[in-house]
């Protein structure tokens, strides 16, 4: 690092709120700084005060929130000294803020070109003129094909990838020298944050912006970072290059972030994921010494809980800094690889659920005349299997048709054509009101949105218990204890049954679904994105959670999901569904690996691995997801395929070519072909 | 509701030492909601009032001074305030603060009874057509556009002057035109809540949709719905008066804080207090459940 001012340095911060019940510390002592021009990733699980620090460097911390101490110095000036005017001409213009949620930081009423041209109009006090040429200049920079359309346009025309692109531009118009972007890309869809990554690392570069990237995500902090700084309960607990944290991650929280990472070439046989023990630190109850000791399977009574640790830099210099008094006895860093685990091979593979040319549309019965428009197609005929006692896992992105498949398994809506069987009886067409208890009993499902799952009225133990009753015909008392035995199954105390919703954490209310859908003793469960709005070491323990239940009971599982690396880490089958259709079908081992079809080659390259060294060829997917309305006539994929052989992608159907072990491509081009090409770019990938 | 309580029995089968701690833990929580509606300030006042209310009109055979329609012809000759008559008395010298007294026991036992009867009516109807939608939804309402689409007082007028003005027909009249105001607020919460996975996850264990509908629903949309129903009790109460004012109020002659206004208005130019006082009084009792909706409000948002 030069000697020159560095764009922001925060010295001994300490942040507090202040609450009715006293004052609370979220960051009791935080030091750190961005060079000019340089990247620093901001890491920590939910509630560790990542988002805190960013307000903080705005000034934003709201009635109750306040810099208690140190100095917050932006190009060499403290920013808690600042009068608001000196506030005003800062924010926005040499520091600038995006959020996690495109669609909260524009304006609705206002066209995109107008909100972008307020920027300079507001900030350097350029004229109207001056002010469009920059926002059409700065739209080509974020990749917009026709910006003029675009400048017309208001937020909600535009997809949530191009609404963050947006933000981007507005945030990076004004040429800030400090850009914050809190969970960027967290609501986005890989192929789309993939895109949006690409383009942060790019213009930061052209800009020469300093950044501070706020994620929980490894992964992207590994993409686009020049240095990482782990928080932990408000302290900085790692700090270093990116490529050293990596490599050497000396801390245990480091370490235990990185472990309970699935990865692309994790499968649940080989390394099981390993969550980190115990919930984040509540800033309520600071403990001596580390605040980490209560987790961490290190830590000793008399070192670590005693007095506060301070950070030492690690030999082999860089700048390397660890806040662990046993750092230097832990030894070196290693991916857990477990025991090669239960892997059942040869077992007798019964179909329990089976689907043929299923298809849902929404018809658009449109108006008082009885004019019907054009129906939604969400499903566009899925054939499937799902065999006894196994995983099937359901990827694509977001609005791709896996969700609709989940909910007319589940019998909440109506196949409009095909057939779904579940054990030799037709489901397709029942709404589950119709299907008789014990076809109920057997399919029951995990959903996706913990804050929703339960009901806030009624205890957490109650639908359990009552799904036991109504499923199984326990009585009132019986299905109680029942419930309870549940929930010490999916690793809750049955203290828990008690307790509202609201008091239990995300993490524990998806384990009380868990508990509720296997209440039934069913054979499939299906599961939502159940874990896709957890933090990553709660999202493990869940994952576990799953796979240990499967083997234990011999449950079958469609575990539908966004994330690949979770789907390779969990499953054993993998359905990859694009607009509707299956594109890809197969065993894990061989959708993970070449020939794919080409979408399943560009979904698994977005996938942002924690792993700095990996870089370049990636595939970046150009425009979205076509509309579910009119349906290509070809294949689905052609119009974003980055490997259309010419116009027989876009007029025939493709067909479908069955390969080895039940892998089945739909694509033009044969899979030998496809194999070739796609394992050189793999290569290529992978130095 | 009946349903609801299965767990409470549940849990008292279970273990007696359970129990206990469990109806400490509940207590507990009653006793931290009235902590926190005490934070609100709005709240406290307003329940203030309202609480101030339901005392005299409890209290009114004790502390009322006359009967109701006792006259004092001594009196009426000065009705204005005096060592007898604290409030003074009206043209025919029956004493202001007892009639007011009296007077607050009808309105409070009139209006909530009235707005119970539309709150329950407006619910069932409410969370039908939320549920349902199709052409349940349809059905109810368009009815409902229909009945709040008439001029109210009118209406009020044709129905009493035709049935006679008892307090059960004010009851049912208030009802039948307040229930489609609440019954449009519980079906837009429904169309909400029926969307939550908790609400699938009951159809996937094969319950009623009656159960779904009183047992995942309702409670969840409570919240907004008490606050409705405490605006609505004040706006009740001005209703009572207004019909109360038009002679097609609670039957004479015993006082009704409208009528108090009806009879003595006349009289305004020289003594003023006899329609000022009855008019106070329903002012406040209206502000007084208006600001506790607005701290009920507060309160629900803040948690």
């Amino acid at each position: 690092m030069s000697e020159e001012t560095p764009v922001l340095g925060l010295e001994r911060v300490r942040l507090s709120y202040k609450l009715r019940a006293g004052e609370i510390v979220v960051a009791p002592d935080l030091s750190f700084r961005i060079a000019r021009g340089e990247a620093l990733g901001l890491v920590g699980e939910s509630g560790s005060g990542k988002s805190t620090v960013a307000f903080a460097i705005m000034r934003y911390l709201g009635p109750l929130g306040r810099i208690a101490g140190g100095r917050i110095l932006f190009e060499g000036k403290d920013i808690a000294a600042m009068g608001e005017a000196e506030l005003r001409s800062i924010r926005g213009r040499r520091i600038a803020m995006v959020y996690q949620d495109p669609m909260s930081s524009l304006n609705p009423v206002m066209t995109i070109g107008r909100q972008l041209m307020e920027v300079p109009m507001l900030h350097e006090g350029v004229g109207a003129e001056e002010a469009r040429r920059r926002a059409l200049a700065m739209l080509v920079e974020v990749n917009f094909a026709d910006p003029p359309a675009i400048m017309a346009r208001y937020p909600h025309q535009l997809s949530g990838g191009q609404q963050q692109r947006i933000v981007i531009a507005m945030a990076l118009i004004g040429k800030p020298a400090l850009l914050i972007m809190d969970e960027p890309t967290t609501g986005l869809d890989v192929t789309v944050e993939a895109a949006v990554l690409a383009l942060v690392q790019e213009l930061r570069r052209k800009y020469d912006t300093a950044l501070l990237f706020i994620s929980h995500n490894l992964g992207t902090v590994a993409q686009v970072c020049d240095r990482l700084v782990v928080i932990y309960g408000g302290e900085i607990v790692e700090e270093g290059r990116i490529g050293d944290v990596f490599r050497s991650p000396s801390h245990p929280y480091t370490r235990g972030l990185l472990d309970c990472l699935p990865r692309l070439g994790r499968s649940k046989h080989e390394m099981p994921l390993r969550p980190i023990p115990g919930r984040p630190a509540s800033p309520l109850a600071r403990p001596s010494g580390c605040g980490f000791a209560p987790r961490c399977a290190h830590s000793e009574p008399g070192r670590c809980t005693v007095s506060a640790i301070s950070s030492v830099e690690l030999p082999g210099g860089g700048g390397h800094f660890v806040r662990c008094v046993k750092a230097a006895e832990l030894g070196p860093w290693r991916q857990e690889r477990g025991a090669a685990a239960i892997h059942a091979e040869g077992k007798a593979a019964a179909v329990l659920v089976h689907t043929e040319d299923l298809a849902k549309r929404y018809g658009q019965s449109g108006g008082v005349f009885g004019r019907k428009g054009a129906p939604v197609r969400a499903l566009n005929g899925i054939d499937l299997e799902l065999e006894r006692g196994e995983t099937l896992a359901i990827v694509g992105e977001s609005g791709c048709g896996k969700s609709t498949f989940a909910r007319v398994l589940s019998g909440l809506e109506v196949a409009s054509e095909g057939r779904a069987a579940l054990d030799g009886e037709e489901i397709g067409a029942r709404p589950v009101e119709a299907r008789p208890a014990a076809l109920k009993r057997k399919l029951q499902m995990v959903f996706q949105n913990p804050e929703s799952t339960l009901n806030p009225s009624h205890a957490a133990g109650y639908s359990v218990a009552r799904a036991s009753r109504r499923l199984r015909g326990l009585a009132a008392a019986e299905a109680w204890q029942e419930a309870e035995r549940l929930l010490s199954v999916v690793g809750l105390s049955p203290e828990l049954a008690r307790r509202k919703p609201s008091q239990l954490s995300g993490g524990q209310k998806q384990r009380v679904a868990i508990a509720r859908a296997l209440a039934g003793e069913p054979e499939a469960v299906i599961a939502d994105e159940p874990v896709s709005s957890l933090d990553a070491s709660v999202q493990a323990a869940i994952v576990n959670l799953l796979s240990e239940i499967q083997s234990a009971r011999g449950l079958s599982l469609v575990f539908i999901s966004h994330d690949l690396a979770v789907v390779r880490y969990l499953a054993d089958h993998v359905a990859v569904m694009y607009l509707g259709k299956v594109v890809e079908f197969g065993t894990v081992d061989a959708v993970f690996a070449p020939p794919f079809h080409p979408y399943t080659e560009a979904l698994l390259s977005a996938v942002p691995e924690p792993d700095p060294e990996r870089h370049g060829a990636r595939i970046i997917l150009e425009g979205s997801l076509p509309s579910a309305i009119d349906v290509p006539q070809g294949c689905p994929f052609a119009s974003r395929c980055h490997r259309k052989i010419g116009a027989i992608c876009e007029t025939m159907p493709p067909p479908t070519q069955r390969l080895a072990e039940g892998h089945r491509i739909v694509c033009h081009i044969p899979a030998a072909e496809l194999r070739s090409a796609e394992a050189g770019e793999a290569q290529a990938m992978r130095p | 509701m009946g349903l609801d309580s299965t767990t409470e029995t549940t849990a008292a089968r279970a273990k007696p030492g359970r129990e206990r701690r469990e109806v400490a833990r509940r207590l507990g929580a009653r006793l931290a909601l009235a902590g926190r509606l005490g934070e609100s300030t709005t709240t406290v006042v307003g329940l203030s009032i309202v609480v101030f209310w339901v005392a005299m009109a409890v209290l009114a055979p004790v502390i009322a001074p006359y009967p109701p329609n006792a006259t004092d012809v001594a009196a009426a000759g000065h009705p204005t305030p005096s060592a007898a008559h604290w409030l003074g008395t009206d043209h025919l010298g029956r004493d202001i603060l007892s009639r007011l007294l009296w007077g607050a026991r009808r309105v409070l036992t009139v209006a909530p009874i009235a707005v119970l009867s539309a709150a329950a009516v407006g619910t069932v109807l409410g969370l039908c057509a939320g549920y349902f939608r199709g052409v349940i939804d349809l059905v109810i309402s368009r009815i409902a556009d229909i009945l709040l689409s008439f001029p109210v007082i009118i209406l009020y007028m044709i129905v009493l002057a035709m049935f006679g003005s008892s307090a059960l027909n004010i009851v049912l009249v208030i009802a039948v035109t307040k229930a489609p105001i609440i019954a449009r607020i519980v079906r837009g919460l429904t169309l909400d809540l029926r969307n939550r996975e908790y609400v699938a996850a009951a159809k996937m264990r094969g319950e009623s949709a009656l159960y779904i509908m009183f047992v995942e629903i309702l409670p969840n949309a409570r919240g907004p719905l008490i606050v409705d129903m405490c605006l609505r009790m004040g706006y009740t109460t001005i209703t009572i008066g207004v019909l109360g004012f038009l002679g097609i109020g609670l039957p004479p002659p015993d006082p009704d804080w409208g009528g108090m206004v009806k009879d003595t208005y006349g009289m305004m130019s020289v003594w003023p207090h006899m329609s000022l006082i009855p008019c106070a009084a329903i002012s406040s009792i209206v502000v007084g459940f208006n600001l506790l909706a607005i701290g009920l409000r507060e309160t629900a948002l803040r948690e």
